[in-house]
């Protein structure tokens, strides 16, 4: 397994003259290989937005390190680093840059001093790849939400990077958008194999990982498979989170006397278990 | 407060070549003291709706009745300020609109716009800051200086301190995590039960229609397009997706056991709680057979 | 809100004109600002009017968005119009109401005064509806380019120009949501003396400056994330194309001014 990239006891404080504070990040390890999608889960104020920041370059640890391919994160390598990652912010309106989606999507590649004949090339690759290929001239305020986050994740695919970061992407978009984003990173996935790291409140954006952080008060609480951290289950509402609809109802069922063996995450094991237990006797 | 509108259609840019319709022959009839969702996708008029309920927008055709006040096209209105005062609205992102330096000073802002006395309005201020779940010391302090999360909900209280009859709520949860969600839900509801308020929810989520709605209007392309008790919408699949509108999860999920089970339930269920009940009783009818 | 604005904005079409370089239309512009001072007689003024016409014509562009040009121009136009038909006192007298006398010369410097306007005015508006505000600013980069050689910041203002106009819509939005959020709170921008009015204005401006700066902050970390770091080494994704067209435009304009030049008194 290859690294792409990885925390090694990252602590991280906005003020660290004053120790009373609680650091925003503290003692984070973890790491994401090449082809898969982790998620990082936490309410608001769990300090995954701070991680974000300092995946990014645009904050550096107090203590411990940030590796991109390796290699440690620094102020020289700053830039070099940032052409390996793609990231997606929460505000769809507050990362458009261009004009229009052609002009945005070329923005990343003007940047870094890519030819006018390969851009030309990327841009419409790209935007195949979000299937917003119709779209070359739209300008922003012409677009819906969920199109724009679109435009965004083909922004950062022209650079070809070597992992995407979802920095709740889908929070602000209404159910169609959140659908049309998650669907786009799914099939990206499945044609590219990319690597993704998204930072998310929702739990079904979670579900979709291989791989779950679960952060809480600056602190990694938990990491695993999404069946491992769902176990937790009233924890992770105690911790300002939800339970996944197939837990509600598991716990609820078996509230009203409905036998039922274990924990359900997902909607068919609880349906499944329902017969069994009940039904096929 | 009753509040209709009847056959209100509504042009943004009227009379320029870019006039556009955003809603055609709009018909809704809120009872008062109901729980009203408007559901429908962005685009579909619902903002442009919810900007009639206190004549912000005026209708180019038709008549909107609030109360016993009848605005229509081609008549001034005016005059709105009770209208405005009786009518609520909390927008969308309403943490965009505070503005003062306390956050005391922005809750009292509606009332005393309204010629509240600066002690009453104060009064409703220190009350309302904890109904909505924050510590009396935030009011000394800077909104800006408060989390998002915390905003939102001064925002909230600086509407609740007009003391409206109607709650307009415009997706009043989007962004906040599930735990901010669910507690601004519940507390809206817990105000409509206790004041006895006429709350509208303009929403895309269905599961917050089928959770406290009395009753749905559906919105799409600019119309009313249905009408009804959420367990009456919610049983017709087929014209929800005619629109586009996914049924609320709770029902997809019954309408899945009720198909593995090779059995009906006697009714459409809009919680978890409701549905994890009626199949309980299903269960505990096979076994005493 | 947006929709009130119809003066000076773009309006997409395929015409010869919309299809010029940007470049060839802002040398245009300017040139004909100053040609348009050479004519003096009636046979300049006519030809100065057919020739916008003509522009008019290639553009395809609806009267309506023209005649709206005008409107913020109209009373100085009037205005002027009338201090030369009352204060000019030369030729035969045309109407002698005592009091008040019109002069021949008057009423035709008065005319040329206003055509003077009105080709002004349509040729501007002609560049503006015709240019996307994005092309406008490529153009003017381009042409200043070659002050950057004396350090004017040119690639740094023509992102400021296009990150403006990129995000005008959504703060006339922003604008508006604003606006009826606090006047659903009561507050009454219309009503009151003027002290009442500017008050009202601080729960619109606050707002809306927050909601700027925090824009901008979040811009600031999209473009550094996304690699910017200033005008050095940067390839350009907007490529300007002269063609023949853009050439022809140019001479049609110096044969204009060679034509006033020659009638003119």
């Amino acid at each position: 397994m290859t690294e792409i990239l990885s925390f090694n006891q990252v602590t991280f404080s906005y003020t660290p003259e004053v120790p009373e504070v609680r650091n925003a990040v503290e003692d984070v390890t973890f790491t994401v290989n090449e082809g898969e999608w982790v998620a990082i889960v936490g309410h608001n104020g769990s300090g995954k937005s701070t991680l974000a920041k300092l995946m990014s370059g645009l904050l550096f640890p107090n203590n411990g390190e940030v590796r991109i391919m390796r290699d440690v994160l620094t102020e020289e390598n700053l830039w070099e680093m940032r052409s390996h990652i793609g990231m997606v912010f929460q505000n769809p309106d507050n990362q458009f840059v261009g004009a229009t989606v052609q002009d945005d999507v070329a923005f990343s590649l003007e940047n870094n001093g890519v030819p006018y004949k390969e851009m030309v090339e990327r841009v419409h690759q790209s935007l195949q790849q979000v299937k917003m290929e119709k779209f070359l001239d739209h300008e922003p305020h012409h677009l819906s939400g969920g199109q724009k986050q679109r435009v965004a994740i083909a922004g950062a695919l022209a650079m070809q990077p070597k992992i995407l970061i979802l920095d709740e992407a889908t929070s602000m978009l209404d159910p169609l958008g959140r659908e049309e984003v998650l669907q786009t990173v799914q099939s990206l996935r499945e044609k590219t194999g990319l690597t993704v790291l998204s930072i998310t409140h929702d739990l079904e954006e979670a579900m979709l990982a291989d791989h779950v952080l679960f952060m809480n008060e600056g602190k990694k609480y938990a990491e695993g498979t999404p069946e491992k951290i769902f176990a937790l289950g009233d924890k992770l509402v105690d911790l300002g989170l939800d339970l996944p609809f197939a837990m509600k109802m598991t716990k609820l069922l078996q509230a009203q006397g409905v036998q039922l063996v274990g924990q359900h995450i997902t909607e068919e094991e609880l349906v499944n278990d329902l017969w069994t237990s009940n039904f096929n006797k | 407060m009753d509040i209709k509108l009847q056959q209100v259609s509504y042009a943004y840019a009227k009379g320029t070549p870019f006039e556009k319709y955003a809603l055609f022959d709009v018909n809704v009839a809120i009872t008062s003291g109901t729980y009203q969702a408007i559901i429908g996708h962005t685009g579909s008029g619902k903002s442009t709706i919810l900007q009639h309920f206190n004549g912000l927008l005026k209708p180019s055709k038709g008549q909107v009745h609030i109360g016993d006040r009848i605005i229509e096209a081609d008549k001034k209105a005016k005059e709105l300020k009770p209208i405005r005062q009786k009518v609520g609205i909390v927008f969308q992102f309403p943490e965009h609109q505070l503005f003062e330096e306390t956050v005391l000073k922005d809750i009292m802002f509606g009332p005393m716009n309204f010629g509240i006395p600066k002690e009453e309005a104060e009064r409703r201020a220190r009350e309302l800051v904890q109904l909505v779940g924050l510590p009396e010391e935030v009011l000394e302090k800077s909104p800006f200086d408060l989390s998002g999360g915390q905003m939102r909900r001064v925002a909230i209280a600086g509407v609740l301190a007009m003391e409206p009859e109607v709650l307009v709520l415009d997706e009043p949860t989007a962004g906040l995590d599930p735990r901010g969600q669910k507690e601004i839900m519940d507390m809206f509801y817990t105000l409509h039960k206790e004041r006895g308020l006429t709350t509208i929810l303009v929403t895309h989520s269905m599961e917050d229609a089928a959770r406290y709605a009395d009753e749905i209007v559906i919105m799409h392309e600019g119309r009313s397009v249905m009408t009804g008790t959420p367990r009456e919408l919610f049983n017709d699949t087929e014209a929800l997706k005619q629109y586009r509108l996914e049924l609320p999860r709770i029902v997809k999920f019954q309408r899945r056991i009720e198909k593995m089970l090779g059995i009906k339930l006697p009714k459409v269920c809009l919680t978890e709680e409701e549905l994890a009940a009626e199949v309980a009783l299903v269960v505990k009818g096979r076994e005493q057979t | 809100m947006m929709e009130k604005m119809i003066f000076g904005r773009y309006i997409p079409g395929d015409s010869f004109v919309h299809r010029l370089d940007p470049r060839s239309k802002l040398l245009f512009v300017f040139a004909f600002i100053v040609i348009v001072f050479l004519a003096n007689n009636t046979i300049t003024y006519v030809l100065l009017l057919a020739f916008t016409i003509g522009v008019i014509l290639l553009s395809r562009i609806r009267l309506y968005f023209l005649i709206n040009g005008l409107k913020p121009v109209i009373f100085l136009m009037i205005f002027t119009f009338l201090i030369h038909i009352l204060f000019t006192r030369e030729g035969t007298v045309l109407i002698d109401w005592g009091f008040l006398k019109v002069y021949e010369e008057g009423l035709k410097q008065g005319i040329f005064i206003s055509i003077r306007f009105l080709v002004l005015v349509f040729m501007t508006s002609v560049l503006t509806l015709t240019t996307s505000p994005i092309s406008i600013t490529d153009g003017v980069e381009t042409l200043l380019g070659p002050f950057k050689k004396v350090k004017l910041p040119v690639h740094e203002l023509a992102l400021m120009m296009s990150i403006s106009l990129r995000f005008i819509p959504t703060l006339m939005d922003e604008t508006d949501k604003i606006m009826k959020a606090q006047m659903a709170r009561g507050s009454d921008l219309s009503a009151g003396s003027l002290k009442d009015r500017l008050k009202a204005v601080v729960p619109l401006l606050v707002p809306l400056f927050v909601s700027a700066f925090k824009r901008a902050e979040d811009l600031a970390t999209a473009m550094e994330v996304r690699g910017y770091r200033g005008g050095e080494g940067r390839t350009r994704y907007r490529q300007l194309k002269w063609d023949v067209s853009d050439t022809l435009a140019i001479a049609s304009l110096v044969v204009m001014a060679v034509l006033l030049v020659y009638f003119r008194n």
